[in-house]
């Protein structure tokens, strides 16, 4: 079961709870952990464990071959990301720009367009006892968050196969990259604060769910700090909340030293333990 | 010299549009015929990406071989730009393309892509 914890706002605490319900669970499960914030992920901190494998992570993108280019332009007109412009006699491509879609390539009378390799990040998969924790981090310089996600949960699926549960630590935000992470999930808990920033965000992430047609539960950390207006939303939307955390001085010290929560913190383990419970409780899919 | 300038409409009394690959409209003087022509680049707020580079290649199409514009080109579009015989200047965003004009002939405008 695909379980994916996402959030509007970034800082919320999508990693402390993908982190501590991952290994939480794999003390009785073969569970599998993706931290798809390519961008910048943090996983790790938390996960001391031993690599199985890294693998150089790539993409294609057109490389323009001058020699065999009759500058027809058919290139620039169908790139519909204009990450390929004809300038007189010169046909530039820009990669940063470029969504690997082939269009050019394939539509190029000439062949002047081959697909090229081009590094998108690296992926590191660990291994602790029941647990299969995958990362990928994309290069400095390297945008294209998506390509590098997609991929990175192709790989946990032929390599970490017959998971109870694989949880994806999804970047913040409603943009592409949260899209590709949450896409073909089967159920999503949405991470917020009890705060108007929270709020807002916290309801553009449950718009975005809702476009993709996910289930989805709210999870609440630091409670105690801001006001009401996070638990009446979720209350007039129908989304049920599956945990409060409390907002604690000890927490946020655990999580600095980039230790676990739940084997220290009585209350945190409870809200834990209640959440595996209610996603123990969804519907299976055969 | 043909110059370019990112405005908001097309004549002497338009505003510089301080955004270069968004900008509404380019202008463009002639100073040699004194003739003014312009792109209208409103479709540009379809364009969800590279609207930069779009922008930079009807620069380069009309030929124009000086760009005043305001803030200043982005990566994407300073890179095409820069594959031009171009010389930028920055800082009219706000101006009338008159204002614009004269500040550029008495040097004071800011050249480079950065308004920083």
């Amino acid at each position: 079961m695909k379980i994916a914890i996402a959030s509007g706002k970034g800082g919320t605490g999508k990693t402390t709870l993908a982190v501590n319900l991952a290994l939480r669970a794999a003390e009785t499960m073969p569970v599998a952990l993706l931290d798809l914030d390519v961008e910048e992920p943090n996983g790790g901190i938390f996960i001391q464990a031993e690599i199985v494998e890294q693998r150089t992570m790539h993409r294609l993108v057109p490389e323009w071959d001058e020699a065999s280019c009759t500058l027809c332009g058919k290139c620039a007109d169908v790139c519909r990301f204009n990450a390929i412009l004809k300038l007189g006699k010169k046909i530039i491509v820009m990669p940063e720009l470029c969504h690997s879609c082939h269009a050019c390539s394939e539509l190029c009378p000439a062949g002047a367009l081959p697909m090229r390799e081009t590094v998108l990040g690296k992926l590191r998969h660990y291994r602790l006892g029941k647990l299969d924790f995958v990362e990928s981090k994309l290069e400095i310089g390297v945008e294209m968050a998506s390509p590098l996600i997609g991929q990175t949960i192709g790989y946990a699926e032929s390599r970490c196969p017959g998971k109870s549960y694989v949880f994806r630590d999804c970047p913040p935000g409603t943009s592409c990259a949260v899209m590709d992470a949450t896409k073909d999930a089967d159920f999503v808990i949405l991470v917020t604060e009890p705060t108007p920033f929270g709020l807002h965000d916290l309801g553009l992430a449950v718009e975005t769910m809702r476009h993709l047609g996910k289930p989805m539960a709210v999870v609440i950390n630091r409670m105690g700090i801001g006001n009401d207006d996070v638990l009446r939303y979720c209350e007039s939307e129908r989304l049920p909340v599956w945990g409060k955390f409390p907002n604690r001085r000890e927490i946020a010290e655990l999580y600095s030293r980039g230790e676990l929560i739940y084997p220290q913190v009585e209350a945190f383990r409870r809200e834990l333990d209640s959440i595996l419970q209610q996603l123990e409780s969804l519907p299976r899919q055969p | 010299m043909k110059i370019a300038f990112t405005t908001n409409g097309t004549d002497w009394d338009a505003r510089i549009d301080p955004r270069f690959g968004r900008t509404d409209y380019l202008l463009f003087y002639d100073e040699d015929s004194k003739t003014m022509s312009s792109v209208d680049n409103r479709e540009i707020i379809n364009v969800e990406h590279g609207a930069g580079p779009k922008t930079a290649q009807k620069i380069f199409d009309n030929g124009a071989q000086v760009l005043i514009t305001g803030n200043g080109p982005g990566g994407n579009a300073a890179r095409i730009l820069d594959q031009m015989e171009l010389k930028i200047y920055v800082g009219a965003g706000g101006m009338t393309v008159r204002e614009a004009y004269n500040a550029y002939l008495n040097n004071q405008l800011k050249q480079g892509v950065n308004n920083a």
